[in-house]
C-alpha cells in the first residue's frame, strides 16, 4: 500500500459516510428551509401576477408597508449610534461596570420578545407605571406607532454593538493614540481613524438589525393589540391568515422573504468582504526589507 | 528642544510603573531610555508625549524648552510619536498616512495640497521609499512599515520626536540597518529624540546617552562608553553585557579572586563589598600560576566563532565565561578539559566610584 493511500485512509472518513452526512445535512435544510420558502413564492403567485400585485396594493398593505419601514426607519439609526458609542465605551476605555453592561447589552437576545412588549405594556400601558401621566399629557404608546417602534428598538438593540466590540477589542487603539499624536482632534480621529476601520463590521450590523427591524412579530405583536393603523407587515401576514385570505397573506409573506434573501445575500458579501479584511491585518508583507 | 522631567511618579492600581523619577534631555541630543521590561521606560516615553498622565503631584513638572507642558494634551505637544507596532492607518496609502497630520490641520494651518504634496514627497525621498505612496502598509515589509511611521511622525515637524521599541517587532538584520540609518538621519536633522529599548546593543550604538532604567526608577545616567565602562550598580553591568562575579577582596590595586559568586538579583542595588565583578574580556586565562592572583579552573566548551573565542570554562563553584581574543587561543592552544588559572586584570566593586 502506498504512502499516499494510507493517510487518506487515515485523515479521511469512508465514501458512504460521507454521503450519508452531506445528505443529510441537504435534506434537513430543503425540508425545513427551502421548500417554505418555494411555498411561499409559489402560494403568493398561485392566482396569478394579477391577484398578487391587487393584494399588495391594498391600503392596509400599504400602511403595514409604511409603518414598518418606520419602525426599522428609527430603530436602525438609534441602535447604530448606541452601538458604536457602547462598542466605542468598551472597547477603548476601562471602567467600572464594564462586564455589567457588556451583559445587559445582551439582554434583549435573552429574554423572549413576547416579555419585552409585556415590559413596555407594564410600563406605558393604561394600568402600567407611566399610564396616569401619560393619558394626562394625552400621549398614547401603546396600542400605537410609540409602543411599536419602541418594542423593535427593544428587540434589535444587541445587533450593531454585538458585531463591533470584538472586533474594536481586536483593532485596539494605537491607531487612534497616533492620530492624536499627529494633532487631529477628537472628532477628526473618530471620522478619518476609526470609522474606516470598522465600516464593514458595522454595515453587517445594520444589515442584520434591520432585517430583525422589519420581520419581528413577538414584541410588537403584544403592543400593537391587533388595531390596523399598527399592523406592521409580519402582523399584517398573520391578520390575514386569520382572516382566511392565503393569497393576500402569502404575497405579504413574499415580500418579506424577500427581504430575507437581499439580506442573506448582503451578509455573505459582507462576510466575505470582512474576512478579507482581517487577513491583510494578520499576514505580514511578504517580505522583510 | 530640550526636554526636562521632573519628579515624576506613575501607579497604575498598586503598580508603581515609575517612582519619582527626574531627567533632562539636551537640546538636539538622542537619548535612549534602556531597561528590561517592566521598568517603567515606556511609561516614561508615553508621558513626554501626553498619552499617558502622572500621578498628581505639586512638586513634578514635564518642561519643554524650560515650559510646562503637563496640562497640554497629546496634539498640542508637536510631538512626533512612533509606535513598536507602527500603528500605520491601514485603509490608508503610504502617501496619506504621511499626509495625515497636515491635512489635519485647522483650516488656517493647513497647507495646500500642491505643499502636502511636495512635504510628502520629499519625506519619501528620504525613507528612501520614493515609489511607494501608493502602496497600502499591508503590502509593505516590516522594516519599510516602521520607516513610513517615522516619516508620518516627522511630517508634522515635531520639536521631539519619541520613539518606543521601534525596532523591536523587526529581525536582526532589519534592525541593524535601521539603527545606523536612524543615527544617520538623526545627525542629519538634529530633532530631539528619546528612544526606548531593552536591547542594550541598540542602545548603546545609537545614544549620545543612555539612561538604564530598572524597577521604577533611574538606575544611571550616562554616555554609552561611561555606563558601559563605569557602571553605577550591579544592575548596570549585569544588564550592559555579560559578567562574572567573584568573591573577593581588593589588594594594593589588585583583584584577589576567592571563588565564584552567583549574581543575586534580590540584592538590587545594594553593594557587596565583597563581590567582585568582572567582564569576561576582563579575564585572563594562564596555563601556570604566574604569581598573580588566580582561581583554578577547567576549560568546558570553546566557541571560536565570532570577533573573540568565547571560552565556558568550568571551577568548583560554577562557570565563568570569558572572551579571549582569537590570537591569544592559538597561543594558549587550549582543548576543552584543560586545567588553567584565571585571573582579572581589572574588577570592579561598587564602593561609589571606586575601580581599579
Amino acid at each position: 500500500m502506498s504512502a499516499t493511500a494510507k493517510s487518506r485512509r487515515a485523515t479521511n472518513d469512508p465514501l458512504w459516510l460521507r454521503i450519508v452526512l452531506i445528505g443529510i445535512s441537504f435534506a434537513f435544510v430543503g425540508v425545513l428551509l427551502v421548500l417554505p420558502l418555494v411555498v411561499v413564492f409559489t402560494e403568493a403567485l398561485r392566482h396569478g401576477l394579477g391577484t398578487y400585485l391587487t393584494s399588495l396594493r391594498q391600503p392596509a398593505a400599504w400602511q403595514a408597508i409604511k409603518l414598518t419601514l418606520i419602525a426599522a426607519g428609527i430603530s436602525v439609526p438609534l441602535n447604530l449610534v448606541f452601538g458604536v458609542t457602547a462598542s466605542w465605551a468598551i472597547a477603548k476605555f476601562d471602567f467600572r461596570g464594564k462586564s455589567l453592561l457588556i451583559t445587559l447589552i445582551d439582554l434583549p437576545f435573552a429574554v423572549s420578545p413576547v416579555i419585552s412588549g409585556l415590559i413596555y405594556m407594564l410600563l406605558f400601558g393604561m394600568q402600567g407605571l407611566f399610564g396616569k401621566t401619560l393619558a394626562a399629557w394625552d400621549i398614547e404608546i401603546i396600542f400605537a406607532i410609540p409602543g411599536v417602534v419602541l418594542a423593535t428598538v427593544f428587540v434589535t438593540f444587541p445587533f450593531v454593538a454585538r458585531e463591533l466590540i470584538p472586533l474594536m477589542q481586536e483593532q485596539g487603539n494605537e491607531e487612534e493614540q497616533a492620530a492624536l499624536s499627529l494633532g487631529a482632534s477628537g472628532w477628526q480621529t473618530f471620522w478619518r481613524v476609526t470609522l474606516p476601520n470598522i465600516k464593514w463590521g458595522l454595515l453587517y450590523g445594520v444589515i442584520l438589525c434591520n432585517a430583525r427591524a422589519m420581520g419581528e412579530f413577538g414584541a410588537v405583536s403584544v403592543v400593537a393589540g391587533h388595531r390596523d393603523r399598527t399592523n406592521t407587515v409580519p402582523l399584517y401576514v398573520e391578520a390575514l391568515y386569520n382572516e382566511f385570505n392565503a393569497p393576500a397573506a402569502f404575497a405579504m409573506a413574499s415580500i418579506l422573504a424577500l427581504l430575507g434573501l437581499v439580506t442573506l445575500a448582503a451578509k455573505t458579501y459582507l462576510e466575505w468582504k470582512l474576512q478579507n479584511q482581517f487577513r491583510e491585518t494578520l499576514e505580514p508583507a511578504a517580505a522583510e526589507v | 528642544m530640550s526636554i526636562e522631567v521632573q519628579r515624576i511618579s506613575k501607579s497604575f492600581g498598586a503598580y508603581k510603573a515609575l517612582d519619582d523619577v527626574s531627567m533632562k534631555v539636551n537640546d538636539g541630543e538622542l537619548v535612549a531610555l534602556l531597561g528590561p521590561s517592566g521598568s517603567g521606560k515606556t511609561t516614561l516615553l508615553r508621558i513626554i508625549a501626553g498619552l499617558e498622565t502622572p500621578d498628581d503631584d505639586d512638586r513634578s513638572a514635564i518642561l519643554f524648552d524650560g515650559i510646562d507642558v503637563a496640562r497640554q494634551r497629546v496634539g498640542q505637544r508637536q510631538v512626533g510619536f512612533v509606535f513598536q507596532h507602527y500603528a500605520l492607518f491601514k485603509h490608508m496609502s503610504v502617501f496619506e498616512n504621511i499626509a495625515f497630520g497636515l491635512r489635519v490641520r485647522p483650516r488656517g494651518q493647513r497647507p495646500t495640497n500642491q505643499q502636502i504634496h511636495d512635504k510628502v514627497s520629499e519625506l519619501l525621498k528620504l525613507i528612501q521609499l520614493e515609489n511607494f505612496g501608493r502602496r497600502y502598509p499591508s503590502q509593505l515589509s516590516g522594516g519599510q512599515r516602521q520607516r513610513v511611521a517615522l516619516a508620518r511622525a516627522l511630517a508634522i515637524e515635531p520639536k521631539v520626536l519619541l520613539l518606543d521599541e521601534p525596532f523591536g517587532a523587526l529581525d536582526a538584520k532589519v534592525r541593524q540597518g535601521l539603527r545606523n540609518w536612524l543615527r544617520r538621519l538623526h545627525d542629519e536633522i538634529h530633532v530631539t529624540s528619546v528612544l526606548v529599548t531593552h536591547d542594550q546593543e541598540e542602545a548603546l550604538e545609537v545614544a549620545d546617552r543612555v539612561v538604564v532604567m530598572n524597577q521604577a526608577r533611574i538606575e544611571q545616567v550616562g554616555t554609552p562608553e561611561e555606563v558601559f565602562h563605569q557602571p553605577a550598580s550591579e544592575f548596570v553591568i549585569d544588564f550592559l553585557g555579560n559578567v562574572n562575579v567573584f568573591h573577593g577582596r581588593i589588594e594594593q590595586g589588585q583583584a584577589v579572586l576567592s571563588g565564584l559568586a552567583a549574581i543575586d538579583r534580590r540584592l538590587g542595588g545594594e553593594r557587596r563589598t565583597d563581590h567582585l565583578y568582572v567582564r569576561p574580556h576582563e579575564l585572563e586565562i594562564e596555563r601556570h600560576k604566574n604569581g598573580v592572583p588566580s582561581i583554578e579552573a577547567r576549560v568546558s566548551r570553546i566557541n571560536p566563532a565570532g570577533a573573540v573565542a568565547k571560552i565556558a570554562l568550568a571551577t568548583s563553584d560554577g562557570d565563568i565565561q570569558v572572551d579571549l581574543p582569537l590570537e591569544r587561543l592559538e597561543q594558549l592552544a587550549l582543548h576543552a578539559g584543560d586545567e588553567v588559572y584565571v585571573s582579572a586584570k581589572k574588577a570592579r566593586v561598587f564602593v561609589p566610584e571606586y575601580v581599579i
